[in-house]
């Protein structure tokens, strides 16, 4: 990339931890966001006076609803467990993105007003006043984690960096210093019920575009709906699955599969979107009004089962928190989890035997799959603990004949953020997302070059569009990064579709029933 | 017989220090009770069941599991720390118990070897602090004096037990007074007075200290929640109350 600012990190042979170089990402802010953006979602417009006593009095109250806060400010030993588990701190250096010096940020203002101990030796335990250069960098650090977990997995007490970046901007949207990316799509939702501000009618035009193209493709007239009263299913997707690559291609595998299973489903406009913007942000108040809107249109258009397409963080909102946010879902089928993830639902078709592929139609990839940091450490899918990694896995297979894992602690539980989500998704903060992309790349590469790998798969808009961005600065091409229900689209055979019976391209041993 | 202004102040900071640890305790633990934990967070893939939790817990207890995964040399560290320190904890409490129990007569031997692996770990994890530029860089003063603090308690220990002695029949006649309120004379020897104020001071920071960490652990949502937010609704007061609202 011949245009940017700063210099793409080298991919490293061994990835050794790099040793500290301070401040150099101190300049790493996003925009901040303007009153048009603040007042919808109930913040003030711009810095209040007397901020500092404002911000401590809302740290106070945050201390006193989230158990996790008030535990994790007081628990940290500083054993530096986490100093190295970071992609962002791998990828820049910059020591205040270490897990426990993020926190630090805003332990040490918390100790400062609110411990004896900080009250009265302040220096002994490294407590400081809530300054305007404290506040800045709070806006610039906690804009440099993207709340993925992975430094909760190795810190021995469990201690979660996302809780404390989520008390942070909350804390910040409350004195004016709002980041414009999060609010602006927020107040959008609020609105007009998705983040890219799509209308009903936008909508309409593009699902009858799809219609059309796979009609056009398959000779199967595969529907694309729209808030259809009565359909059994209400559709939740990540609002980037309506037009971006390769999204798009991931919907149309999810129309597919609802159509050969017979399943009738609708995408509502009122709840056009499934990321909720609001946890990034650490707001209950908008998490939950943002989530209501679904429990609205599930009523609203009669459905039975809630699916959620492919979106990580989306995800975590969905499967952990949408019962406590929008819940209870009596009025809804018994007989299914609520809400249930696209992966789920193919998943449990492929193991009923109602799907079929031919999975020759994917040899042209040879796949590896990046496990969305919010679906692996912050959800589940599927009985039992761990099928959010198998479930996606077991797809790939059922449709694909080449795939191999990338190195055994780059995923799983242990996997690196793609770089890009959390709220970081915006072009001000390019070198942020190229940086911490580091560790996925090198993960990446080895694989490429081991195992002849052309293509990463995922099931999250925000890391689909992260690596589209920032594939081309390691010298991968965007179109390298594929949705899971993209494959499934390209390998399923649909009843009656136009060369079901023509042998010529496929002979029928490569036809698998997957089983 | 005639109790010294020595024997006084010590015991006179002992009960000081051992209510400034209840209380701070006590009162730490009910904060993070009654603090509401309004979201399901567990760090997944969770267990699915209460015993489950149980399970997930006593392996970051009992061997700090989570610690194990992410760093090698400061598990080792740290465990023998904690390990040493728990067997010498056990040893300790023939000064406090009479007839002094079957088993912790057995375990007095361990008792000594624990010390050895206390001062291993806290060399260690002081070493630790002052060359890794990381750790170094996230370290406050504090963290430093807290393990020069807990080093001075495990050599003076250890000075007395492998080299010059204790009046023990003294020490255990003044701690067992101290429980029924009948204050005894305790040896004015140096080495045994700067480890008893060195003890009655780490109780005293206790509360107010990372040595939380403690009872941090258990209340930690990441770590003691339990996976079921589809089966099962968490919902906390003040999240009820918004739904009156609106």
């Amino acid at each position: 990339m011949a245009d940017s600012k700063f210099d793409t990190p080298q991919l490293r042979e061994y990835p050794i931890i790099p040793k500290l170089k301070k401040g150099v990402m101190s300049h790493s802010k996003p925009f901040i966001a303007k009153e048009p953006h603040q007042e919808p979602l109930g913040f003030p417009g711009e810095l209040v006076d007397d901020w500092e006593n404002v911000a401590i009095k809302k740290m106070a109250d945050l201390q006193g609803k989230y158990r996790s806060l008030q535990v994790y400010l007081d628990s940290c030993v500083k054993c530096g467990a986490c100093t190295d588990k970071c992609h962002y701190y791998v990828g820049t250096t910059d020591p205040k993105n270490m897990p426990v010096a993020r926190q630090d940020l805003y332990r040490k203002v918390y100790r400062r007003y609110f411990t004896f101990a900080g009250k009265y030796f302040p220096k002994l335990v490294g407590a400081t006043d809530l300054t305007k250069e404290v506040l800045d960098d709070w806006y610039s650090y906690f804009h440099q984690c993207s709340q993925c977990r992975r430094c909760s997995v190795y810190c021995p007490y469990g201690i979660d960096t996302a809780e404390i970046s989520m008390a942070a901007r909350e804390v910040m949207d409350t004195i004016g210093v709002g980041q414009k990316y999060c609010n602006e799509i927020i107040s959008k939702v609020h609105k007009i019920g998705n983040n890219l501000g799509l209308p009903g009618p936008a909508l309409e035009d593009t699902l009858e575009g799809l219609e059309e193209d796979v009609e056009d493709e398959t000779g199967v007239a595969v529907k694309y709906p729209l808030d259809v009263k009565g359909a059994e299913v209400l559709l939740v997707t990540p609002s980037a699955d309506f037009f971006a690559e390769p999204h798009v291609d991931g919907l149309i595998g999810y129309g597919k599969v609802f159509h050969e299973a017979g399943i009738s489903w609708t995408v509502s406009s009122h709840a056009s979107e499934a990321a909720n913007f609001g946890m990034f942000i650490g707001s209950y108040d908008n998490m939950r009004k943002l989530a209501v809107r679904i429990r609205e249109a599930a009523l609203e258009l009669g459905v039975k089962r809630i699916v959620f397409g492919e979106c990580g963080h989306a995800w975590r909102v969905a499967y952990s928190f949408l019962n406590t946010l929008a819940g209870p879902w009596d009025f809804l089928d018994p007989k299914y989890p609520v809400p249930q993830h696209i992966c789920e639902v193919t998943y449990n078709l492929i193991q009923e035997n109602k799907l079929r592929f031919d999975k020759s139609l994917n040899d042209d990839m040879v796949l590896t799959y990046h496990d969305s940091c919010n679906v692996a450490r912050a959800s589940r899918m599927g009985d039992s603990a761990g099928g959010q990694f198998l479930i996606p896995r077991e797809i790939i297979k059922a449709t694909c004949n080449n795939f191999y894992d990338m190195s055994s602690d780059t995923i799983k539980e242990g996997t690196f953020c793609c770089g890009g989500g959390g709220g970081l998704l915006t072009d001000d903060l390019m070198e942020l997302r190229v940086k911490g992309a580091l560790p996925r790349m090198e993960a990446l590469r080895r694989v490429v070059e081991e195992k002849g790998v052309t293509h990463m798969a995922a099931i999250c808009a925000i890391c689909k569009s992260q690596f589209s961005k920032v594939f081309p600065y390691y010298d991968f091409t965007m179109d390298q990064i594929v949705s899971v229900h993209q494959l499934v689209s390209n390998a399923i055979i649909l009843t009656g579709q136009n060369d079901e019976n023509d042998e010529g391209d496929h002979p029928q041993e490569d036809i698998d029933e997957a089983a | 017989m005639q109790i010294s202004m020595l024997s006084f102040s010590i015991a006179a900071l002992f009960y000081i220090a051992f209510f400034i640890l209840a209380y701070g305790l006590v009162a730490k633990i009910l904060q993070y009770k009654n603090t509401p934990a309004p979201l399901k967070i567990p760090t997944m893939p969770a267990p699915t069941t209460q015993a489950g939790v149980v399970f997930r817990m006593s392996k970051e207890v009992v061997f700090f599991e989570s610690l194990f995964k992410s760093s090698k040399i400061t598990w080792l560290f740290g465990w023998l720390f904690h390990f040493g320190l728990f067997l010498d904890m056990l040893r300790h409490l023939r000064y406090f118990i009479d007839p002094v129990w079957f088993w912790v007569v057995i375990i007095q031997p361990f008792g000594k070897y624990g010390s050895i692996l206390m001062l291993v770990g806290l060399v260690g994890l002081l070493a630790r602090r002052i060359v890794v530029d990381r750790v170094r860089y996230i370290s406050a003063p504090s963290d430093h004096l807290i393990l020069v603090l807990l080093l001075c308690i495990t050599t003076t220990g250890m000075a007395m037990s492998f080299y010059l002695g204790a009046d023990v029949i003294s020490v255990k006649s003044f701690f067992v007074g101290l429980l029924t309120f009948n204050i005894q004379n305790i040896p004015a020897d140096l080495v045994l007075i700067s480890h008893l104020v060195m003890v009655a001071f780490l109780m005293i920071i206790f509360p107010y200290s990372k040595l939380l960490h403690a009872p941090g652990l258990f209340f930690s949502p990441s770590r003691n929640q339990v996976d079921n937010a589809r089966e099962k609704r968490h919902l906390a007061k003040w999240a009820q109350e918004l739904e009156k609202t609106n």
